[in-house]
C-alpha cells in the first residue's frame, strides 16, 4: 500500500503552498497553460498574428513622436528597432501583468469550489504571455537583418534576461492579484499604473539618458527598477555596436529578487483568505 | 478496519455578514464629511471580511455557519451530513476540502483527499471534450499519466464517445454533466467529500452514479462524506448520518435514526407558530397589495390549528390595498420541510374571472382533498399586480398536517410523511 498522505487543517497554521505540492500539481499548471493558449485567439481572424500588432503599433507610433517629431536622443541606433528592441520584453510585461493581476477573480468560480496550490493561477497567465513573447521575436530577427545587426554571442545574453523578466512579471503578478481579490481597486489602478511603469522603464528613452542628466548615482538607482536592466541588456545583446550595461542589469537582479520574493511572501501571507473574500 | 480516516475536533467557522450602518446626516457638512470618510469606511469593511480571529469573534456583524462540530469517522465510513439550507452543511465541506479555512479547530485526515462540490468545476466551453477531461481532472487533483491510464474509461463511462473532439459549447447541459461525471467518478481518492452533486443528469445516469458510489462505498472501502436533502439517496448509501442545526451538531448515528430526529424535530420546532404569520421572512413588500393575516380553515368552516390528509380545507389570506389593484396575481407556494417546492397555487391559471379587490379583506384558497401527507409544511405567498410583486413572504405560512383517511379505506400507512399523496385506484379483472 502507497503511503497515505497526513493533512492537518488548522485555523492558525498557514498552508503556504510549498514546492513539494506544487510539484505535484505540475500537470495542472500545464493545462491551464494550454488552455489559456488554446483559447485565447479562438474566433479571431487574425489569430497569433496579434502577437505582432501591439508591439508593432507602438513601435512605429514611438519612432514617429519621439525618433522624428521629438528626437529623443537613441545612440545612433535606428529608431524602428531602438523601440521594438524594448518593445518586445514591455509587451510581454504588461500583457502578463495585466493577465495575472485579474487572474484571481477571473478564476475565483474554480477555486472556491476545489483545493489546489492557489499560486498556479497567477502564474498561468506569466507562462502563456510567453507563446507571444516568443512570436514577436521573428518580426526582431528580421529587422536586425534590415539593419545589418547580425546576431552575435551577446545573444546569449537574453536568457538570463528573459528569467530575470518572468521573475519580476510572477513577483509583481502574485503580489497585485492577492490584492486585487479583496481590494478591487487594483483592477482599475492597474489602467493607469501600466503606462507609469511604460514611461519609467527606458522603452522610449536610453538609460544612458539618466546618467546624462542627473548622473552616475542616479543611473545606478534607477537600475533597481527591473525593467531599466532588462530593457537596456535586451538593446545590448541585439545592437552589435552598443556595450553591455552590467551596472544597471546587477541592480536589476536585485530589484527583481526582491519583488519576486515580496510577491510570493504577500501571496502566502493572503492565501488562506482567499475563499473568504472572493 | 477500525482505522481513523477522518478526526474534527471542535471546527468553527464565522463570517462576516454586511451590516450596514444608518447614517443619518442632518447638516451638508457631516454629508460631506461622512463622503470624504467614505474610502476610510469601506477599507475596514473590505479589510473586514478576512480579519476575523478568536478575539473579534463577539462582533455584531459576525455569523458563525460552524460552531465547535467534532466527529470522528473510520475508514470504510460512508457520511451523510443532512440539514436545512443554512445549517453549515456545505461550510463544512469546504473546510474539509480545504477550501476555506476554519476560524478555529483541528481537522486531521489520513489519504487522499478529493472533494465535489459542483460538478465540471473548470470546464472551459472552447476548448473539446477531450481537452476538458484533463483539465478538469488536473483540477481535481489528478496527474496527467493517471488520467491517460483512465482515459479510455472516463469516455465510456461519459457515454459521449462521438462528440469527444467537439467543443464542449456545444454539447447540450446533459451531456456536459456526463461527461464532468465520468471524470469525477474516476478520481479514486481514500476519501470523498460530495455536495449534492447526484441531483443532476436523467434518471438513468443518476442511477449509474448512485451504483458507482455504492461501489466506491461498499467494494473498495473507500471513505465518504455525502452532503444531501435527498433522503431516500442518504439512507440507501450511508452508513452513518450526522445532522446539522444552525451550525451545530445536533444527532450522530444510523441514518434512519438521524433521518426520524430530523422529521421529528422540525415538526415540533415550529407548531406553536401555527396560524402567526411569519412577517420576518418577508423578502419584498412595497405595501401596495400585502397579505396582513392568515387562517386555515376545514371542509365546515371552522378556523383549525392542523388540518387531516384529504380534508377540503381553505388557506384564508387576509390582504390590503393601498392602491386599486385590477387583476393581481396571487401564488401560493408548499413546500416540504426541507424547502422544496411540492406544487404552487397559482391564481392566473386557476381563477376564472377577473379578481377585484377592496381596500382589505380575504382571499381564499380552497383545496379539495387535501393531496398532502401528515408533517408540516410551510408556504411561500407572493403577490404581484402587472406582473411586478408587491409582496412576498418566504414559508410565512405553517400547515400542520395530521394522518388522515385520504383513500377511504381506513389505511394509511404512517411510514410515508412529508410529502404528496395523489388520487387513484385499482381495478382487477
Amino acid at each position: 500500500m502507497k503511503s497515505e498522505p497526513h493533512i492537518i487543517i488548522e485555523s492558525s497554521k498557514s498552508r503556504r503552498t510549498n514546492l513539494k505540492e506544487f510539484f505535484k500539481y505540475k500537470d495542472l499548471l500545464y493545462y491551464m497553460v494550454l488552455r489559456d493558449v488554446t483559447v485565447m485567439y479562438k474566433q479571431s481572424v487574425l489569430g497569433f498574428a496579434w502577437a505582432f500588432v501591439t508591439p508593432v503599433v507602438s513601435m512605429v507610433i514611438f519612432s514617429v513622436i519621439f525618433g522624428v517629431l521629438a528626437s529623443v536622443p537613441h545612440e545612433g541606433i535606428p529608431y524602428p528597432i531602438f523601440s521594438y528592441a524594448a518593445l518586445i520584453p514591455w509587451t510581454y510585461f504588461s500583457n502578463s501583468l495585466a493577465a495575472s493581476s485579474a487572474s484571481l477573480i477571473g478564476n475565483a468560480a474554480i477555486f472556491t469550489k476545489v483545493y489546489f496550490p492557489r499560486i498556479i493561477i497567477p502564474l498561468t497567465p506569466t507562462l502563456s504571455k510567453l507563446v507571444d513573447f516568443a512570436i514577436s521575436f521573428i518580426l526582431l530577427i528580421a529587422m536586425m537583418f534590415y539593419y545589418h545587426y547580425y546576431p552575435t554571442a551577446k545573444l546569449l545574453l537574453l536568457v538570463p534576461l528573459i528569467l530575470l523578466l518572468i521573475f519580476t512579471s510572477i513577483g509583481l503578478g502574485t503580489f497585485l492579484s492577492s490584492l486585487a481579490l479583496q481590494f478591487r481597486d487594483v483592477r482599475f489602478a492597474i489602467g493607469f499604473l501600466l503606462p507609469l511603469l511604460m514611461y519609467a522603464a527606458p522603452v522610449v528613452f536610453p538609460a544612458s539618458l539618466i546618467q546624462e542628466k542627473y548622473g552616475h548615482t542616479a543611473y545606478i538607482i534607477y537600475g533597481l527598477y527591473p525593467l531599466a536592466g532588462i530593457i537596456e541588456g535586451f538593446r545590448a545583446a541585439i545592437i552589435t555596436s552598443k556595450a553591455i550595461p552590467w551596472e544597471l542589469i546587477g541592480m536589476s537582479c536585485i530589484g527583481t529578487s526582491v519583488l519576486f520574493l515580496a510577491g510570493l511572501k504577500t501571496f502566502g501571507a493572503l492565501e488562506d483568505k482567499f475563499a473568504d473574500v472572493a | 478496519m477500525n482505522k481513523i480516516a477522518i478526526k474534527v475536533e471542535g471546527i468553527s467557522k464565522a463570517y462576516r455578514i454586511g451590516i450596514s450602518s444608518i447614517n443619518k446626516d442632518a447638516t451638508v457638512i457631516s454629508k460631506i464629511k461622512t463622503l470624504l470618510n467614505k474610502p476610510v469606511q469601506n477599507f475596514k469593511r473590505v479589510k473586514g471580511l478576512s480579519n476575523i480571529s478568536e478575539k473579534n469573534i463577539e462582533d455584531n456583524d459576525v455569523y458563525m455557519a460552524l460552531s465547535n462540530v467534532s466527529f470522528e469517522l473510520n475508514e470504510g465510513e460512508v457520511l451523510g451530513i443532512i440539514g436545512k439550507n443554512g445549517a453549515g452543511k456545505s461550510t463544512l465541506l469546504k473546510i474539509l476540502s480545504r477550501i476555506v479555512q476554519p476560524t478555529s479547530g483541528r481537522i486531521e485526515m489520513f489519504g487522499r483527499v478529493a472533494s465535489l462540490l459542483e460538478v465540471g468545476t473548470g470546464f472551459n466551453p472552447d476548448l473539446t471534450g477531450n481537452e476538458n477531461i484533463y483539465l478538469n481532472g488536473t483540477i481535481l487533483g489528478l496527474t496527467k499519466k493517471e488520467i491517460d491510464a483512465r482515459y479510455d474509461s472516463i469516455v465510456e463511462f461519459s457515454g459521449i464517445q462521438q462528440f469527444i473532439e467537439t467543443p464542449v459549447k456545444r454539447y447540450s447541459s446533459g451531456m456536459k454533466v456526463r461527461l464532468a461525471f465520468a471524470v469525477a467518478a474516476h478520481l479514486d481518492p481514500e476519501i470523498l467529500v460530495i455536495d449534492e452533486v447526484l441531483a443532476v443528469g436523467d434518471a438513468e445516469f443518476q442511477q449509474k452514479c448512485i451504483s458507482k458510489m455504492q461501489d466506491v462505498a461498499n467494494k473498495e472501502g473507500r471513505t465518504v462524506l455525502f452532503v444531501s436533502h435527498d433522503m431516500a439517496a442518504v439512507k440507501k448509501l450511508c452508513t452513518r448520518a450526522i445532522l446539522l442545526q444552525k451550525g451545530q451538531l445536533i444527532k450522530d448515528g444510523l441514518p434512519e435514526e438521524v433521518i426520524d430526529y430530523y422529521y421529528k424535530n422540525t415538526t415540533t420546532a415550529h407548531a406553536s407558530d401555527l396560524n402567526v404569520l411569519n412577517r420576518n421572512n418577508r423578502v419584498f413588500g412595497d405595501g401596495r397589495f400585502s397579505v396582513e393575516a392568515y387562517e386555515i380553515l376545514d371542509s365546515k368552516g371552522n378556523v383549525v390549528q392542523s388540518v387531516e390528509c384529504g380534508d377540503n380545507i381553505t388557506i384564508r389570506l387576509f390582504y390590503k390595498t393601498t392602491t386599486d389593484p385590477y387583476n393581481p396575481i396571487v401564488v401560493l407556494r408548499i413546500k416540504n420541510n426541507i424547502d422544496q417546492v411540492l406544487f404552487t397555487c397559482l391564481s392566473r391559471n386557476s381563477y376564472g374571472g377577473v379578481m377585484k379587490l377592496k381596500t382589505q379583506g380575504y382571499i381564499d384558497c380552497c383545496i379539495p382533498k387535501l393531496p398532502l401527507l401528515a408533517g408540516v409544511y410551510s408556504i411561500d405567498t407572493s403577490l404581484k399586480y402587472q406582473s411586478e410583486v408587491t409582496d412576498e413572504i418566504l414559508s410565512g405560512i405553517r400547515l400542520q398536517v395530521e394522518r388522515g383517511d385520504f383513500f377511504g379505506t381506513g389505511k394509511m400507512n404512517e411510514d410515508f410523511v412529508n410529502g404528496i399523496v395523489i388520487n387513484h385506484h385499482w381495478n382487477v379483472h
